[in-house]
């Protein structure tokens, strides 16, 4: 059990956390304090052309040794303390730190796999942890739930085109920052509400194509999978969620001719890609990806037999996704139009707006 | 030849009160253990296999068969066993033929092995309402989809490499007609088509009898070449290359001339009365590079339509074969565990020589995904599967699917006597007396093994379904879902499973 | 007796309401609900209970006779092992909606989710039936035992939307579904099957749907424009024959 909602403005506008911050908390219910986290899209609007790494670190004194390492592999164009205050619920278990950096020129051509594997070097150093590494876009997470999360991170400061967030309720990890939502790869973020029986078959085959799946969480390896489907194989986004989500066999063989032989082709290749179990995710897409079009893309999909709620919402130019009707009309009092999207289908919103 | 002990293992109890003098049971018995004598059946207990044949017979229940309690000296090493074999072969000096698998190694590495369910966090799924897949495609899959839109609509720009659809994970496997009746092979073939699943021609070639069933049947092209010819390659539904089985890796066969009949001749193209001879190795075959020429050549010769598996014993070294065998151009990978079953084979390469299907399944699918190569090739594993929790266990370990064949040779009513050498099967599986063939009716025959099928497929989607997993490519490979329980560091690691309780 | 929810904890809410309840209160109008779960939980007797707003999940869950209007939506879980009452939905109604209901009914002017009507029984007197205006997801009635589903996809139809999901009834061994409109055999679950409708099932259908079309303000004679298909069970055991025993 998890609370997860995103919000995105679809011309690109930024707003206040204000309005995440109160449709997340609307749902504490369906988490139990052991983790809060927020994605946001649209942070760093003056580096964002620069590859923004939010750190966790378990000491503050390592912050030189992180920077001193990221100095081996990129330039660091400003680094900073990222502004938190006191929670009295939260342990200070890290320090989170940011760092804008850029990539050496001989690998811009390939920046956005330099970066993920920069991230995982870190990540494997055991000390400090990259929560985020897309550009103009960051992650904010800690133990916790959402509204302390936010209080902590002083997230009032803060304004975005697309917010996610995730009230954590840890079933098979023990709650600590890093396990916290959203996770996020690049530009790609996700929550997650739910628990994948599938896990042990999906790590085995992202590692087959090089993922290190640190966090031991189903999120990481949601996560992972959509950074492979999408910006890897560039599968368009209805694809990539019939690969998470597939339909029936039985279903496939009523679907006409070429439909079906996607389809068919889709199951067998990615069939060890399948989610398996009670999902619901909301995944966030920036704009900074190298080679991909458009200025971000908000996506949510529930397992194919709808064992995690997900309800859409609209009103003008803003798409709301969460857990709960209620923590949408928290925001947003007269949504122009309310659903329940079914099982495995995808819905999207896309930001067309300048960002 | 001078019996080693005058005990007879066996006892056959004739119950004369009860018996009516019908005779049905020496008429039954393929082993001469029972005679007409004095006006009375006579039993010679020494001939008894123990193979059930009368006591099912006997139209009142008259007769019982009980194992001797021994009278010889106990010896902890020296086994009755161990002296037996060493008395046969000094009387003998030959090699010591056994059927069936292996009998000294009497541990089961999937019985260590526990299943998980879901328990609250999430749910599990009901099989009896709510759909469970078991779908299972062998073959090559490439390592994406490229697809393309053309006019609005998206097509697809991969070509996917042949594969085999079956209904449920589980596979009939290859037995040669010769080793087994036609009846047999008749009834394995028609039970593969009603379950939507597959069996193996064996290396014997194939009856015409067996052709209409051809699109469920996985043709085997062995050192021996019987019976393969272009029509027989374009007829089944996949062609498997065998190198070698789990009951005697690196060991040929040899069917003796005297069960070369008529029928057995036209299906391997041999003359009758001349024995088969199967070599230890193809040769074609004397490395890799080799297998990849045959395998080549087998995809020319079916246009490029079927997929092409190729068959191992699982010896030390299985991962790098598998690995070679991949590269090769396989498009599955059978691998046979050392307690998997034969009609005959020396009884101390049975029993010595190969390794756990459990740990070469484990360690051969570790082996391709760091290659990055798991999904251009498909994992089939056999050697002793005996229930369906066996199907999950080696499927959750990494196998696509697995091959049952002492399994569908019991519902077929062998009681696994271990004389399959002999032909004298009375159940006319392992035999081709026409006499004892006609005691086994292929439709009921296929009925039965059908029923297998379908009641280890619900069984399946019973612990799928408990685990909260819905389709079973969901469970392949998932080793977080097993545990092991009583199993040493070791083979944990090398199972990649975690002990129990952690 | 009026109560603003506003952002209350949902405990304090229905505190509130199981004292003015206590008080002899018959008549209660929630406004600006939000979210609150459990409204209505294991209340009984005559009551009426108007809803403004979003409530939370396990609306009238246990309940036992009181009557609950929502104007709005709801959420997952209406009705869940509700024994007797009426809720009405003035918008949509969302998954497993009448889970292992007993009796009772539950009107919905617009869709309904998945697993709607989930294990609902009949006992001894006790019937309970569900009205969906619109369309029903995957999985309607599974494993239904008992009482009356009925699916109308009044908007639907006229969009020419699937009214109805896939797997639908299966694992049925009590009970019916009526369907407005031909429903593709493709559609059910094991265990069920289509029957044409019997002179009771008429009668029955349209007693429902008369109280239905009152409480919406709709016109029966157009709900009735076309035939109906009845889903039941094919048995009553339908699991039978497949265990053995070693």
């Amino acid at each position: 059990m998890c609370s997860i909602l995103g919000i995105v403005n679809e011309n690109g506008k930024l707003f206040s956390a204000k309005y995440i911050i109160e449709g997340i908390t609307l749902m504490n219910e369906r988490c139990n304090g052991l983790g809060g986290g927020f994605a946001a899209y649209g942070l760093y609007p003056e580096y964002k052309d620069y590859y923004a790494l939010h750190i966790l670190l378990k000491d503050v004194e390592l912050k030189d040794q992180v920077a001193e390492m990221l100095k081996d592999y990129v330039n660091i164009y400003k680094d900073e303390e990222i502004e938190t205050r006191n929670v009295e619920r939260i342990p200070q278990d890290y320090t989170p730190w940011r760092f804008f950096v850029d990539v050496p020129e001989r690998y811009t051509n390939d920046a956005d796999n330099y970066i993920i594997d920069l991230a995982m070097k870190i990540n494997n150093t055991g000390g400090a942890l990259v929560i985020s590494s897309g550009k103009n876009m960051g992650v904010f997470k800690a133990i916790g739930y959402p509204d302390e999360v936010a209080k902590l991170y002083k997230l009032e400061n803060y304004k975005a085109y697309m917010w996610l967030a995730h009230g954590r309720y840890p079933t098979n990890t023990r709650g600590w920052w890093g396990g916290a939502h959203p996770f996020s790869i690049l530009d790609n973020s996700i929550v997650h509400n739910g628990e994948i029986t599938s896990y042990g078959t999906n790590k085995r085959f992202l590692e087959s194509y090089g993922y290190k799946c640190s966090y031991f969480t189903d999120s990481e390896v949601l996560a992972y999978l959509w950074d492979l489907l999408v910006r890897r194989h560039k599968l368009p986004i209805e694809v990539a969620s019939e690969v998470l989500a597939p339909p029936f066999w039985e279903q496939i063989e009523r679907m006409p001719p070429e439909k079906r032989r996607i389809v068919e082709a889709l199951r067998m290749t990615y069939g060890p890609a399948m989610v398996n179990g009670p999902f619901s995710i909301v995944i966030a897409n920036g704009s900074g990806l190298t080679g991909v079009a458009g200025n971000g893309t908000m996506v949510g999909l529930s397992d194919r037999i709808k064992l995690r709620p997900l309800i859409c919402a609209r009103k003008d130019e803003t798409t709301f996704m969460a857990s709960e009707e209620s923590a949408i009309k928290a925001v947003c009092r007269n949504p122009d139009n309310v659903w329940a999207p079914r099982a495995g289908e995808p819905t999207v919103a896309m930001v067309n707006g300048d960002v | 030849m001078e019996m080693y002990s005058s005990v007879p293992e066996f006892r056959v109890i004739i119950d004369r009160q009860a018996c009516r003098l019908c005779k049905r049971c020496i008429e039954n018995c393929s082993f001469g253990a029972l005679e007409w004598r004095d006006n009375k059946v006579k039993a010679f207990d020494d001939r008894c296999v123990a193979c059930q044949r009368c006591v099912s017979m006997c139209p009142e229940d008259a007769i019982a068969l009980r194992r001797t309690p021994s009278a010889m000296s106990a010896h902890p090493i020296w086994t009755e066993n161990a002296r037996r074999d060493v008395f046969t072969q000094s009387r003998t000096g030959a090699i010591l033929l056994a059927s069936t698998g292996n009998e000294l190694h009497e541990r089961v590495i999937f019985d260590n092995l526990l299943l998980d369910a879901c328990q609250v966090t999430n749910p599990a799924i009901d099989p009896l309402r709510e759909p469970i897949e078991l779908r299972t495609y062998i073959g090559r899959k490439p390592r994406f989809v490229e697809l393309e839109e053309l006019d609005d609509s998206l097509k697809l720009k991969t070509e996917l490499s042949p594969a085999l659809r079956l209904e449920i994970p589980i596979m009939i496997a290859q037995m040669s007609y010769g080793a087994i009746s036609l009846e047999a092979h008749e009834a394995l073939a028609r039970a593969a088509v009603m379950r939507g699943t597959t069996m193996g021609s064996g290396e014997g070639g194939l009856h015409k009898k067996l052709y209409p069933y051809a699109d469920h049947i996985i043709v085997q092209v062995a050192s021996g070449r019987f019976g393969v010819h272009p029509a027989y390659l374009e007829a089944g539904a996949a062609v498997e290359i065998k190198i070698g089985q789990g009951a005697k890796p690196g060991i040929g066969g040899h069917l003796p001339g005297t069960k070369i009949t008529e029928e057995i001749s036209e299906a391997r193209m041999i003359p009758v009365g001349a024995d088969a001879i199967s070599p230890a190795p193809h040769h074609d075959i004397y490395s890799i590079e080799d297998l990849a020429q045959l395998v080549n050549s087998l995809k020319e010769a079916t246009r490029y339509k079927k997929p092409v598996l190729v068959k191992i014993a699982a010896v030390h070294n299985v991962a790098a074969i598998s690995s070679g065998i991949c590269r090769a151009g396989a498009d599955a990978i059978v691998i046979d565990g050392f307690r998997a079953g034969t009609g005959a084979t020396p009884k101390v390469i049975r029993d010595n020589v190969g390794i756990p299907i459990e740990l070469a399944l484990a360690s051969v699918d570790q082996r391709l995904r760091e290659e990055g190569i798991r999904n251009e090739t498909s994992i089939i594993a056999s050697g002793t599967i005996r229930n369906s929790g066996d199907v999950a266990k080696a499927i959750a370990l990494g196998a696509d699917a697995v091959k049952i064949g002492t399994a569908a040779l019991i519902a077929l009513g062998c009681t696994v006597c271990k004389r399959c050498y002999t032909g004298k099967c009375a159940w006319g599986i392992a035999t081709q007396d026409p006499r004892l063939r006609s005691r086994l009716d292929p439709v009921e025959g296929a009925q039965h093994v059908s029923n297998l099928l379908l009641a280890w497929s619900i069984e399946l989607k019973e612990i799928l379904g408990a685990a909260g997993i819905n389709s079973i490519e969901s469970l392949r490979g998932n080793r977080d879902r097993l545990r092991g329980y009583g199993l040493d560091h070791t083979m944990l690691e090398i199972l990649g499973v975690q002990p129990a309780g952690s | 007796m009026r109560i603003v929810a506003n952002y209350k904890h949902y405990k304090e809410l229905n505190e509130e309401i199981f004292q003015a309840v206590q008080a002899g209160v018959a008549e209660l109008t929630l406004e600006d609900v939000n979210g609150q779960r459990f409204i209505a939980d294991c209340l009984k007797g005559k009551l009426n209970i108007d809803i403004y707003g979003t409530p939370g999940n396990d609306l009238g869950m246990f309940m036992d006779g009181p009557t609950v209007t929502v104007f709005g939506n709801a959420q997952d879980g209406v009705g869940n092992t509700m024994s007797s009452g009426k809720i009405i939905i003035h918008g949509d109604g969302r998954d497993i909606l009448g889970h292992s209901m007993r009796g009772g009914k539950i009107f919905v002017r617009g869709d309904v989710g998945y697993r709607v009507g989930i294990h609902m029984k009949t006992y001894k007197s006790n019937v309970p039936i569900i009205v969906a205006g619109g369309r029903a997801g995957d999985f309607l009635g599974e494993y239904m035992a008992g009482g009356m589903i009925i699916v109308l996809g009044i908007h639907n139809r006229a969009k020419k939307a699937e009214i109805l999901g896939d797997w639908i009834a299966t694992g049925q061994h009590g009970g019916a579904i009526y369907v407005r409109g031909n429903v593709d055999d493709s559609k059910l679950g094991n265990g069920a099957s289509q029957f044409p409708l019997t002179s009771d099932d008429e009668i029955a259908v349209k007693k429902v749907l008369k109280e239905y079309c009152h409480v919406f303000g709709l016109d029966l004679e157009s709900l009735l424009d076309s035939e109906f298909t009845k889903i039941a069970p094919l048995s009553h055991r339908p699991y039978a024959a497949l265990y053995t025993c070693e």
